[in-house]
This record gives C-alpha cells, sequence and structure tokens, in this order.
C-alpha cells in the first residue's frame, strides 16, 4: 500500500510537457549544426593530409575516402536522427506510444550494419596486404634506420651490398660510432651512415628498422606509414616514392623528454642525385 | 534470498551502537561506501581537469612563466609528467572509480532488492585500497625527478630501466607502478562482490531479464574487471621485477641507454604491450559500459517508454563485454606485431562496432514516438548518445590497420578515445549523479543551473574535441610538448589554440557543477521517494534510503524495469514490485509484448 500512495504522491510532485520547447529546438539545433560544420570542413578540405607520394599511400586514401562516405552517411543519417527524434517527440502533452521493440527492425539494421561495417574491414584489409604483408620486390634499396634519443641514424650498405656487424658493447656517438659498428668485419668498411634518409625516385625501398634503447617510431605523412622501432627487433617497411621532394621523418611513439624534437628528413631525389650522394657520403666516411 | 529480511531492527542497533569513524569512514554500509568512491573520484577529476588546463597551456603559450611550476617554465619532461597523470587519472580514478564503484555501489543493492553487497567488509577493504592507491599515485608528483614520463601506457624500455631513461623514470615510475598494482588489487576485491551480489542477493521475481539495464552494466562491467584487472596486476608485478630486481621480462639483450650498455637479456617490449591492452581495452569498456546501463535508463525514464529491445541492448552489453577481450591487438597494428594479426584484429574491432552500433538505434528507438522530458539528466543523456555516434564511428577507421598507419599517434586518436571513452562516460557520471542525486541525498539539484552546465559542457566538449580530428588527419602527433619540432606542426597551432580557449570555458563550467552539488546538499529542495516517476526498485523506497535501504520490508518483484505509458495502466509507470491485479488492466495488456 505504501508504494501506491507513494507513486500516486510522485505523479504530482513533476508537471510534465512545462518548457519542454525550448531544449529541444536548442539540442536539434546544435546537432545540425554539428553536421554541418563537420560536412563543411571535409567537403572544402580545410585540413588534408599532404599529398601522397607512394602508389600504396593513394590505395590508403582512397580506402580513408570509402570509409569516410560510409561513415559520413551514417554520422550524418544517426546525428540528425537524433535531432529529429528529440524535436518531434518532445513532451507536448501527448501519451507516448507503448512499444518494447520491434524484432524486424532490429534485425535489419543489425545485419545492414554487420555488411556494411565487415565490407569496409575487407577491403581496408586488402591494403593493408599490400602495404605491410606483401614482400619488397628484390631489386629494393636496403637501408637500415637506427632510432636512439632522440636521433634518427640511417645505414646504407655500400659498394659491397652488406651490412657490416654490429655490437652493442661498441656504440659510441661520442667517439663517431653511434652504431658500434665493428670495426674488424670488413663487410662494415664500406657502410655508409647519414643523419637524413636520401633515396632515389621510382625505385623501391626496404627499411630495417631498430632501435637501441626505447621504443620509438618512423613516420612520413606522405608515405601514410609508420612503424614502431622496437629494441631487439629488426622490423621491415618497404615503399617506392614517386615524387621528388623533401618529407618530414617524425617519431611517434613516447620515447622521453625529446620526444617532440625527434625528427629528421625523407630527401627523394633523381637516380642521378643519388649516386651522387653515395658517392660523395662514401667519400666523406 | 532474503535473509535478513526482518534482521532489520538489529542491523539498525547494531549500526547505533557504533562510533563515527565506524559509520561514516570505515563504514560497511554500501551507500556510504560509493559516497566515498564518488567523492574520491570528484577529487580526482578536478586534479585531472587541472593538468589537462596546464597542457593546454602550455601548448598555446610554451614559454609563459608559470609561477608555481619549479624552474618557472614549463619543461618537456614537466609536460609529460601531465600527460601521463592526466591519463592515469582519469582512466583509474575517475572512468573506473565513479561509474562502477560510486554509483554501482549505491545503486546495484538497492535495484536488485538487497540489503547490502555480499561481502560489506571487501567493499570496505576496496574502496580504502583504492584510496592508498590514489595518495600512492598523488605522491608521485612530489619524489625528486618527479612524476613518470611514460604515459599512462608505461611502455618498457622506457618505463622499466629507472632514471637512466629519463627524469621521472626514478622513483616516480615505481610509485606509479606501486599504485596501480594497488588499484588492481582493489579492483579485483571490488568485482568478486559485484558478481556475488548479482548473481546470490536478487529479490524474489527479481529474475536476470527484469534486472535494470544498469544492473546488467555493473555486472557485466565487474566480470571485464576481474578478468582484465588481474592480467594488469600479473603484468605490473612483471614490471616492478624488470625495475627493482634486474629481471628482463620486457627488456632484450643489447640496449644501449645514453651510452650506457644495459645488462638485460632476452626479454621482450611488444610482451608488455600485450599484457597492457589485454587489459587496456576490456577497461575501455569498463569505462563506458556504466555509462551505457545509465544512458538506457535515463532514456526510458524521460521518453516515458519502455527500452526498446531490452533483451537486445542486455545481450549487445554481454556481446561487448566478450568482444571487447578479442581485440586488444588494435593499438598495436604498427608496433612490429605481425602483420597477420592485424587482419584478425582489424575484422574482430569492427564486429564490436555492430553491437555497440545496435546500442544506438535501440536509444534512438526508445526516444521513438516518447514524450521526452528534458531534464537535466535526460540531456546528459542525450549528450551521451550524441558524443558516442561521434566517437564510435571515429574508431571505424582506426579500427582499420591500413588507416591507422597514418592516424597511429596522432590527435585523431586521442579526439576519438576522449569523445568515446571519456567524455561520454563523463556524461554518463553526470547524467547519473543529475539523476539519482534526490536518492543520493534526499534534496533535489537546481535545474537551471544544471541546464545551463549542460548547454556549456555539451558545445564545449564538441569544440575541443572535433578540431582534434582535423589535427591529427594532417598529421600532429599527440604527446609532443610543443610544437617546434617537424615544421609542418607550426601550421595547426590555430587549431590548438581554439582547442586551449574552448578547454579553458569548459572548465569554467564545471564550477557550476561544483557550485550546484554542494549548494544543493546543504538547501536543495526536498526530494520524494519517486521525484521522476520512475519505475525501479530504488524509487520505491525513502530519499536517502534507510540502513538496510527498504526498512525491513524487502520487495518482491513482479515486472520488468521499464514498464513506462503501459496501456491500461492507472498512470504512466509502474514500479516493479507492483503486482499486476492492483491495476486492473485489460486481458490483452497483461502479458503485453
Amino acid at each position: 500500500m505504501r508504494t501506491t500512495q507513494q507513486a500516486a504522491r510522485a505523479t504530482r510532485s513533476r508537471s510534465p510537457n512545462r518548457g519542454s520547447a525550448l531544449p529541444a529546438v536548442s539540442l536539434a539545433l546544435l546537432l545540425i549544426l554539428l553536421v554541418a560544420a563537420t560536412a563543411y570542413v571535409f567537403i572544402a578540405h580545410l585540413f588534408p593530409a599532404p599529398p601522397p607520394i607512394t602508389a600504396a599511400a593513394l590505395l590508403v586514401d582512397h580506402q580513408f575516402d570509402l570509409t569516410l562516405y560510409a561513415v559520413g552517411i551514417a554520422f550524418v543519417l544517426a546525428q540528425l536522427g537524433l535531432a529529429y527524434m528529440v524535436f518531434r517527440y518532445r513532451d507536448r502533452g501527448q501519451r507516448a506510444h507503448f512499444t518494447r521493440g520491434h524484432t524486424w527492425m532490429e534485425v535489419t539494421w543489425t545485419l545492414v550494419t554487420l555488411a556494411t561495417f565487415l565490407g569496409l574491414g575487407i577491403a581496408g584489409n586488402r591494403v593493408w596486404a599490400d602495404l605491410e604483408i606483401a614482400p619488397s620486390s628484390g631489386d629494393s634499396i636496403q637501408v637500415e634506420v637506427t632510432e636512439s634519443q632522440f636521433v634518427y641514424t640511417f645505414r646504407y650498405p655500400g659498394a659491397d651490398g652488406k651490412f657490416g656487424r654490429l655490437e652493442a658493447d661498441l656504440v659510441s656517438p661520442a667517439t663517431g660510432n653511434p652504431l658500434g659498428l665493428d670495426p674488424n668485419d670488413p663487410a662494415g668498411k664500406d657502410d655508409i651512415v647519414t643523419s637524413s634518409l636520401t633515396v632515389p625516385v621510382n625505385r623501391p625501398v626496404e627499411l630495417l628498422i631498430r632501435s637501441q634503447d626505447v621504443i620509438h617510431n618512423f613516420f612520413v605523412r606522405e608515405l601514410r606509414l609508420q612503424q614502431d622501432a622496437v629494441p631487439g627487433m629488426v622490423i621491415p617497411m618497404h615503399f617506392t616514392p614517386d615524387r621528388i621532394g623533401h618529407y618530414e621523418i617524425v617519431c611517434t611513439q613516447l620515447c622521453g623528454l625529446g620526444h617532440y624534437h625527434m625528427h629528421s628528413m625523407l630527401n627523394v631525389v633523381s637516380t642521378v642525385d643519388y649516386l651522387a650522394f653515395l658517392k660523395q657520403q662514401a667519400a666523406a666516411q | 534470498m532474503n535473509a535478513s529480511a526482518g534482521a532489520h531492527p538489529e542491523l539498525a542497533r547494531a549500526h547505533a551502537q557504533k562510533g563515527f569513524v565506524r559509520r561514516h569512514i570505515f563504514s560497511t554500509d554500501h551507500k556510504i561506501i560509493g559516497l566515498q568512491y564518488f567523492f574520491l573520484a570528484l577529487a580526482a577529476v578536478t586534479v585531472g581537469i587541472v593538468l589537462s588546463l596546464l597542457m593546454r597551456f602550455h601548448l598555446v603559450w610554451p614559454a609563459a612563466h608559470l609561477p608555481f611550476i619549479s624552474g618557472g617554465i614549463m619543461t618537456p619532461e614537466q609536460y609529460l609528467a601531465l600527460v601521463t597523470m592526466h591519463g592515469t587519472i582519469m582512466v583509474f580514478f575517475v572512468l573506473t572509480t565513479a561509474p562502477q564503484g560510486a554509483f554501482g555501489n549505491f545503486f546495484l543493492p538497492i535495484q536488485i532488492g538487497a540489503p547490502d553487497m555480499a561481502f560489506p567488509r571487501l567493499n570496505m577493504l576496496s574502496f580504502w585500497f583504492t584510496c592508498a592507491a590514489f595518495l600512492c599515485m598523488i605522491s608521485a608528483f612530489l619524489v625528486r625527478g618527479g612524476a613518470p614520463i611514460s604515459g599512462w601506457t608505461a611502455y618498457p624500455p622506457l618505463s622499466g630501466l629507472g632514471d637512466v631513461t629519463g627524469p621521472g623514470e626514478g622513483m616516480g615510475q615505481t610509485l606509479w607502478l606501486v599504485s596501480i598494482l594497488i588499484f588492481c588489487f582493489a579492483s579485483l576485491l571490488g568485482s568478486i562482490n559485484f558478481i556475488s551480489t548479482t548473481i546470490d542477493m536478487r529479490a524474489p521475481g527479481m529474475t536476470l531479464m527484469r534486472m535494470p539495464l544498469t544492473v546488467w552494466a555493473w555486472f557485466v562491467t565487474a566480470i571485464l574487471s576481474l578478468l582484465a584487472f588481474s592480467v594488469l596486476l600479473a603484468g605490473g608485478i612483471l614490471l616492478l621485477l624488470d625495475r627493482s630486481a634486474g629481471t628482463s621480462f620486457f627488456l632484450p639483450a643489447g640496449l644501449v641507454v645514453n651510452s650506457e650498455l644495459q645488462v638485460r637479456n632476452g626479454g621482450s617490449p611488444l610482451l608488455w604491450q600485450h599484457l597492457f591492452w589485454f587489459f587496456g581495452h576490456p577497461e575501455v569498456y569498463i569505462a563506458i559500459l556504466p555509462g551505457m546501463g545509465v544512458t538506457s535508463h535515463i532514456l526510458a525514464n524521460f521518453s516515458r517508454k519502455p527500452v526498446f529491445g531490452y533483451r537486445v541492448m542486455a545481450l549487445a552489453m554481454c556481446a561487448i563485454g566478450f568482444l571487447g577481450f578479442l581485440i586488444w591487438g588494435h593499438h598495436m597494428f604498427v608496433s612490429g606485431m605481425n602483420p597477420y594479426s592485424g587482419l584478425a584484429f582489424s575484422m574482430l574491432t569492427l564486429a564490436i562496432a555492430v553491437p555497440s552500433a545496435v546500442k544506438t538505434f535501440n536509444w534512438l528507438g526508445t526516444l521513438w514516438g516518447g514524450k521526452i522530458q528534458f531534464h537535466v539528466p535526460m540531456l546528459f543523456a542525450l549528450g551521451f548518445v550524441s558524443f558516442f555516434i561521434s566517437g564510435g564511428l571515429s574508431g571505424i577507421f582506426l579500427a582499420q590497420p591500413a588507416l591507422d598507419t597514418m592516424l597511429h599517434a596522432t590527435y585523431y586518436v586521442l579526439a576519438h578515445f576522449h569523445l568515446v571513452m571519456g567524455v561520454a562516460a563523463i556524461f554518463g557520471i553526470f547524467g547519473a549523479t543529475y539523476y539519482w542525486f534526490p536518492k543520493m541525498f534526499g534534496r533535489m539539484m537546481n535545474e537551471t543551473l544544471g541546464k545551463l552546465h549542460f548547454w556549456l559542457t555539451f558545445v564545449g566538449v564538441y569544440c575541443i574535441f572535433m578540431p582534434m580530428h582535423f589535427i591529427g588527419i594532417a598529421g600532429g602527433i599527440r604527446r609532443y610538448a610543443d610544437s617546434t619540432g617537424p615544421a609542418y606542426l607550426a601550421s595547426l597551432q590555430p587549431l590548438h589554440f581554439f582547442i586551449t580557449v574552448a578547454a579553458f570555458i569548459t572548465a569554467a563550467a564545471q564550477l557550476i557543477f561544483f557550485y550546484n552539488f554542494f549548494r544543493s546538499l546543504k538547501s536543495g529542495e526536498r526530494a520524494s521517494a519517486n521525484p521522476w516517476n520512475a519505475t525501479t526498485l530504488e524509487w520505491t523506497t525513502p530519499s536517502p534510503p534507510p540502513l538496510d535501504n527498504f526498512d525491513g520490508r524487502y520487495p518482491s518483484v513482479y515486472r520488468g524495469p521499464y514498464d513506462y505509458s503501459v496501456p491500461g495502466a492507472r498512470q504512466d509507470f509502474l514500479l516493479q514490485n507492483v503486482p499486476d491485479e492492483r491495476y486492473a488492466m485489460g486481458e490483452e495488456h497483461s502479458n503485453a509484448k
């Protein structure tokens, strides 16, 4: 009995349908504004990623656009749907329409969502396979990337095409041996060590990424590629740049107090310039 | 099931004999413990917000003189200490503590018609461990070298070698780790309690499919906590051993740090990432599931409609909980993990988006045809839905490794998870606070101030986090102390300026909440037992509830949790403890489907 009385008392305690128009209209308008502003930024390309410089990066951009269309439509429909519900069903003294659900509606939207998301996933995984799983081509230029707090060091195998052996206990940036090259290994005699990465245009490049101390990362926006550098591992990454230019390499993995200043340059040059670069570096080592 | 019914006079007498300390500080009453968790989270969120404002300020005015910072001008390591502590405090001590520890503790027993949690002393212990963990965490600011700089993810080797890798990595990182271990232990105790209580203590008639969705959410969250925190506990112990006992679980041979060769051998930095994210991804759902439950609860209440597809909503939470354990690898697409596993983690991640989307559809379905009353809790629940849509959909990009290679560790990720697990969960907490304040404290909060708080926060949050997506797509990297490194970052500074201004305005709006909260505690309008005309058991008992929750008259449950606007009923809500026959319902409606 107690609860009945309480319930009856409670019914009188809050009057319905007062002041529901203003919040309904405000919220609906804000959601419309949100959708419009977001759509404007994307349609007007206000803050674009820089143009890609590999065919694979172009595939990434296509996949991005495909996802943007699917997700964009869902975003617009869901936010505007919310705005509509809020406005249309605000309390105007009506009685709520009693329903506990609608099985076929639920089955339909579950299946449509499943198909959309898994379709995107399959398309995306094909791009991923191209980027990361496909082997690099046989004639690629190999460059070793060694990362340490807070510098990038690049090593080319030199004329013999072989990297010399590295020994951790020989690492000594102060005496000009930042990688710990073993002086007794003949394969290392002609290795070229640089602080920025120079590669020829239109040639496949394979990077062998490693770290000396903590986890770092190698990220070039124009390649749409990033890879962590993990101590104890040598992780390959490959790409074929098709546009001459200078592109920034940045570290995206928190690596210590100098993280925000850890960067280097990727120089994509003509074949002639590349050969000149190698010659000049070989002379300088 | 109801062994303690009738035991209440003894309970009250025993309680009255206890002193102030046992009643209000070392109390075993789940309501007091819930409030303790709530105020702990309130303290933690205040610290967390201040830290984030310092970061936002520094990102725009890196050279500014700050008198309260040692050295006057913030150094990169001080910035990274803020990054670490903001993330850790918010994830552990706010997003885990408030939705589950505070509201779960206070309302789960009442909503299932129980006098207390199954293990009241364990409950008290888990709160005090959490409190100790918080003090231990904060103390990291005070030791030499300051707080750790390795982020809330604490990836070794950065976090595993001591202060050779950077300031804050000495004692600061150790205290951080010890705090996390204590927190894990507390969470394990808490989750065992939640699971036992839900299984064993339900009132007669409170079948699983009559539990409020909040109870479902706390139940699933407790199972996730049990499985996830135990893995972090194990991983954390191994990392502590690496730091202090010279072991090499996460440290490989040949590390040269600062030209110093480290004597370690055979460990794997990736192992930590697997263990951490095996915890870390379910943790996202630990933070957000209670918010989902509260949102469903509030949407039904103020739409005056049953939750659309109740059964599916409960199952979707179970599905999210289960799949949540299979997708940790999406945090590691670029970590050096075998790229083939990226394929599997990607598809599983997209699969978990399906139950999440279904929940969104059902929330819209709940509003559809309703009679929507815009009380403050309802506004926050609607805000939750909007953030969950925005933050959830941006995740569809990140779930694809091919797109993660350009978005990983950028501001895009920051935008995504702040919307979907940060502020969405916070809006769940705000919704719950405004909704249950009358029950917790016996007084109403001020509606006008509450609405002002909502509008400023809702707009402010979008102004802070939507632009972060654009910074990320353009290549802005997170956890950078300022934009003076890579040249292209300079062009993104105007967006950072906009975000910082929005952050300060939004943070200022939270003062309205604090004012409203504390003023209403003292002088809010007295609350009736059921001010929102709601249906679940917490509204059948006085506000605030008596010591044993039901004054010895334990309820029996006759119906589901969301019987709003049932045709034929005298009023537009039927409390769960009301038997059918008292409401002269037409025969065709008695098992209305």
